[in-house]
Formats: structure tokens, sequence, C-alpha cells
């Protein structure tokens, strides 16, 4: 919501832009409809009628098939702008599908968005082409008000305007101020309801239909479960080489060199001594170690105190002062608490790295069925996901739990990364937490 | 010395014991189990309590939530609290009263069997011992803009020391110096970091790690 504005400019804005915008937005709905549908329904069908004939229209059909699709995702995008989402339904193309292929064929023919389209195309037509008025009569009302039939009737040129054909007296002249107002006012009002119609009518047609919706659902989930999987045994692998090259090979050396001092125990106590400082000492290693990897795989901190305790447990140990505010009411399930704890210590981990800020906050709140967790700094921003593996580690780790995340970073900062996570919280904490932070 | 051991893992607690009782202190109780403790220690009011951080029936940090409020209801008991892992965070309440006789320690430090005793003694004598690596830890969250900076090397090694809760006497036996240069050190720290100088050992001891807890700077700078 815009705060109300009293002043002049302010009620200007608050007239002028959205009625700027109708007018824009039907001026192009309408170029776009009445320029493309016809051409693009008779290119498409003809290729059809080619298929028997001569077989051109294999190759024809789906390059028509994708000029269809640019002109729909300009109306999707255009229904966006006027406020009404418009998804994309179409089935991604499979591998080896070039232009002029069979395969291609048979993917533009499988899915039923091509045909819902092809429907709309004419239908569309009409109703964009509607959304001409959206533009022609703000404009011809603009006209009156701005007393343009007053001047050339001033200069004596014939001219008409509304009712008035010519404008052939004074009274008519200035009449045509509040006509044009009146105009100006009403086309407006009728512009918006125009295209609001017209993207109406395309929801009937250009979204995806509830089973391509799940459809895309299923692929959706598919891909993240591979890559949640993947992550998974690569995690486990990990684990098991640390384990096998460290611990484990510590624990080995540690039982050798306890063996060897029990057989030397009579004979040599003075390297049983220096045996056994060893052990100890590789035992202190090995532990080490098995900390580490502890912490890696859950934090010791997160099961002892949740989300709250281990978020401000990882903002005591960033060399910068961090404020953290949280705000729940209960504790996440483990895995979904496990993913929002590395995310936040990933965003961390980035801010003291690459951000060079002087100060930095997380802010972790639970509203509506979301966990949304916030890490932002003052550092000199240029963050990018796509550049390193941490931040896009942690989109595919909260993706898994349909989680998004988005990295606001302008160069010069403020670097603000934005995670969500749908969850449910269980039963109110039972430990208490310090207000430290 | 009386001593009253909170351990929920038996090799573990039956270890400790059997080191203590090696070392003559006298243990009075020994439960396994986070409820348990507190009765315990007001039951027998020890000389020293040696506290595992988890413990059942919860697994979180019941033997920590346990060990602050037993010195809340007997002020000033000393509680030694043992953990797989440190957290500043944990430091940071177990410290909170201000009243010395605390230590948190590493389980890994029970092997080495001398300075685990010793740490047990200077904590029942109203000490303060904090791991080496929650001071590492309080050391690494310092910025880079820090007082800290203008230490020496062998400053920051003092600091470290001083931190953990060791005497003057310990810290010049550690890095091989008499303990004449190691006060000259201390001075210099003190008046470097801009610390009031304190003679009392355990005073000396919570001022630093309230220092390296950002009590003063880190608020003022958020």
């Amino acid at each position: 919501m815009e705060p109300v504005d009293g002043s002049v400019r302010g009620q200007l804005r608050q007239w002028v832009r959205p009625g700027a915008i109708t007018v824009a937005q039907g001026l192009l709905i309408a170029l776009l409809s009445l320029t493309t549908h016809v051409a693009l329904f008779v290119l498409s069908v003809a290729s059809l009628v080619l298929i028997p004939l001569l077989g051109v229209g294999f190759a024809l059909f789906p390059l028509a098939t994708a000029l269809v699709r640019v002109a729909a995702g300009l109306h999707r995008r255009l229904a966006g702008w006027a406020g009404v989402e418009l998804p994309s339904p179409y089935r991604p193309a499979p591998a080896g599908a070039g232009f002029g292929t069979w395969r291609r064929f048979r993917w533009v023919v499988a899915d039923p968005a091509t045909w819902r389209d092809l429907a709309w195309l004419l239908p569309g037509a009409v109703t964009g082409g509607v959304c001409l008025a959206a533009f022609a009569l703000p404009l011809y009302g603009l006209e009156g008000v701005l007393g343009l039939p007053m001047v050339l009737h001033a200069f004596d040129v014939w001219y008409g305007y509304g009712p008035f054909w010519p404008v052939d007296n004074l009274i008519q002249a200035w009449l045509c101020f509040p006509l044009g107002a009146l105009i100006l006012a009403g086309g407006l009002a009728a512009g918006r309801w125009l295209v609001w119609l017209h993207v109406a009518f395309a929801g009937f047609f250009l979204p995806p239909t509830r089973a391509a919706e799940l459809a895309l659902r299923v692929r959706q989930l598919t891909v993240t479960r591979a890559e949640t999987v993947d992550a998974q045994a690569a995690e486990l692998r990990r684990i098991e080489r640390d384990l096998h090259d460290g611990a484990q090979a510590r624990l080995v050396a540690l039982s050798m060199s306890i063996g060897l001092a029990e057989q030397l125990v009579q004979r040599d106590p003075e390297t049983v001594r220096r045996l056994l400082a060893e052990a100890r000492e590789t035992s202190g290693q090995a532990l080490a170690e098995l900390r580490g990897l502890v912490r890696g795989i859950h934090p010791p901190v997160l099961a002892e105190r949740g989300l709250d305790g281990a978020v401000r447990a990882l903002a005591l140990a960033v060399p910068l002062p961090v404020e953290v505010t949280v705000d729940l009411p209960g504790r996440p399930l483990a895995p979904v608490e496990s993913a929002a704890y590395f995310a936040v210590a990933e965003g961390l981990a980035n801010v003291t790295k690459h951000s060079g800020a002087t100060r930095a906050w997380i802010r972790l709140r639970h509203a509506d069925g979301r966990l949304t967790m916030e890490v932002g700094d003052d550092g000199r921003g240029g963050a990018d996901p796509a550049a390193g593996t941490g931040l896009a580690g942690v989109g595919r780790r909260l993706a898994a739990f349909d989680g998004t995340m988005v990295v606001s970073s302008p160069p010069g900062g403020p670097t603000v990364i934005s995670m969500e996570l749908p969850c449910e919280l269980s039963s109110p904490r039972i430990s208490p937490s310090s207000g430290t932070g | 010395m009386r001593v009253v051991i909170a351990e929920d893992l038996a090799l573990l607690r039956d270890g400790l014991i059997r080191i203590l009782e090696a070392f003559g202190f006298e243990v009075v109780a020994a439960v396994d189990n986070g409820p348990s403790v507190l009765p315990a220690l007001t039951a027998h009011r020890p000389d020293v309590a040696v506290v595992d951080v988890r413990l059942p029936p919860t697994f979180t940090d019941e033997g920590l939530q346990a060990a602050i409020r037993a010195r809340t209801e007997l002020p000033g008991l000393p509680v030694l609290v043992l953990s797989q892992h440190v957290e500043q965070l944990y430091a940071r309440e177990l410290l909170s009263d201000r009243l010395g006789g605390v230590g948190y320690l590493l389980k890994d430090r029970v092997s080495h069997v001398d300075q685990f005793v010793d740490a047990v003694r200077r904590v029942a004598a109203g000490g303060t011992v904090m791991d080496p690596e929650v001071v590492a830890q309080l050391l690494a969250s310092r910025g880079a803009a820090d007082p800290l900076g203008e230490l020496t090397a062998r400053e920051r090694e003092v600091l470290g020391l001083m931190a953990e809760g060791r005497s003057n006497a310990a810290i010049a036996g550690r890095l091989f110096v008499t303990e004449k240069a190691v006060s000259k050190h201390i001075n210099n720290i003190f008046s470097k970091l801009q610390l009031p100088p304190s003679t009392d050992d355990n005073r000396r001891v919570l001022a630093v790690l309230a220092y390296l807890d950002g009590d003063d700077t880190r608020r003022a700078r958020a």
C-alpha cells in the first residue's frame, strides 16, 4: 500500500500513474493482439493442413507454435503487470529436439498447452483488440481537456469533437472541456475494466490446467528429490572419508601405541611413558576431529538449544557485532531446523568472508506456516549465489523442503539474504533462552 | 574434598570417580540424570560439583541448566561443567553471576589427569577455569579494529592463558619465563586494554573474560 499523500503532486501521482499504466497496457495488448493473433492462427492452421498434404507441416507447425508461445508469453507478462499471475504451462523440451525433428513435433503436439494457446488466439484477438478503447478513449478525453477543439475553433479550422460536428460556436468549444474530462474519466474506468476482462479471459486458456500444474509439481519434486538424494549421498561419502582418514586412522595408531607400550612395560619404562603421551596426543586429535565432524552433521548446540540458541551461538562466533532477533513460538521438525540452521550459518559465513561489513543482523520469524530467515550486512554487496558454491548449496538444501532463497546484493551493499521454509512448529520450547545477542 | 558427579555414561562416570578418588577426593554422590542433579547438590553441598552438560531424559543441556539453577540456590557453589563440545554461549551463561568457582572444560581434558585434577581444585577454591577452546573462540570472534591487535604475540599468549584461569606461576611455567616477566606482560595487557588492574586472581580472570566476551565494546558498537 502506498501511503496517502495530501499534496497536489501526491494527488496527481496517485491519479496519473495508474491512469497512464492502464493506457499503456491497453495499447500494448491491443497492438499485440491485433497484429499477431490472426496471422499466427492462420500460420498454425495452414501448417497443420500441410502435414498430410506435403509433409512440410511437420517442420512448420513447431515453428508456428514457437511464435505463438512468444506471443502468449508476452500476454502472460502483460497480465502479470496488470496484477494477474499466469504461470507458463509448457512442458520442458526433451533433449535433442531441434527444429525439424520428429521428436520436436511430438513434443509440441503432445502438450495440451499448444492447443489451448491455439484455441485462445482468435477470441484473445477480440478481447485484446477491444483493449484499444482503453488507450483511445482516455486519449480522446485528454484532447478535450487540453483544449485542442478550442484552439482549432479559434483558428477557424473545421473540427468535430464529441457530439459537435463541427464545433461551430464558442459555447460548444467551451463545452469540450467538461466533455473531455468526462470521456477521460469514463475511458480510464472502462479501460481498466477492459484490460481486466482480457486478462481474466486469457486466464481460462494461458495458465496450466490443474493436471498440468500437478505434472509440473511432480517434475519439480523429482528434480529436488534427485538433488537431495545426491547431496545426501555426497555428504555420507564425505563423512565416511573423514572418519576413515581421520578418527579411525588415529584410533588404529592409538591402539598400536598402547599395544607396544604393553609389550615394553617391563623392559623400557621410559619409552612406555613416551608412547603413552603419544597415545594421549593422538586420542586428543581424534576427539577434535570427531567434534568437528559432529558439528558439521548436527551441531550439538542445535540439539540442545534449538534454532534460537544455535543461531545466537553462531552470531557470537563472528568477529563483528550481529544483532539477532528471533520470534519462534516453538521448534520446527528436526530436518527443517537443521536446514534452517545451516542456511543461516552459510549466510553468516558469507558475511564474514566476503562482505567487509561492520555489522550484521539475523532475523528469524514464523508466521502463516512459514519460517522466514534474513541474514543482512552493511558490507560492499555484490554477493552472487550463482558464482559461489556456498549460497547455491543453501538454495538446493532449502528447495528440498520447498523453501526458497532470494539474495539482494547490489554493488555497494547492503546484502540481504532472505530465506523461507514452509513448516509447522511443535509445542513451545521447554528450555529458557538467554536474552543476550 | 567432597565431590558430586553428574554424568550419564557409566564408562565416563566410573572413570571420573576413579581419577578423583585416586587424587584424594571423596565422591559423595554420582548421579546419571538431569532431575537428580539439583537434589544431590542441595543435599550434599559438596566442595565442588562435576557436571556433564547433556543428560537424560531430554539429552539437551539439562546438566548446564541444573548447574546454573544450583548456583542461584547456593550462590558460589563451585561447579565444573564438562562437555563433548564447548560453546561461547554456555560459557557466558555460566560466568554471568560473576561469582567465580566456575569451570567449563572439554571432556578431552580429563585425559591430562594432573591438569584436570588441578582444575577441579582451582574451581573448588573459587577460581575460574575456561577451556582453551572457549578462549580461542573468544579471541577469534574479535574484529580487526580491536584493541587486541595492539598486543604483542607474547602478550596474546599470556592473555589466553590468563583467560583459561591460570595463575602467574602456572603461566610462567608454561611459557618458560620468570613470574616477574609474566606480571610485566599482564600489566602491559591491562593498560593496553584499559582494564582496571587487579591483584586478585579470580577477579582478574573474570575481567579478562568479560572483556573478551565483549561486554563493553560489543554492545557499544552494536
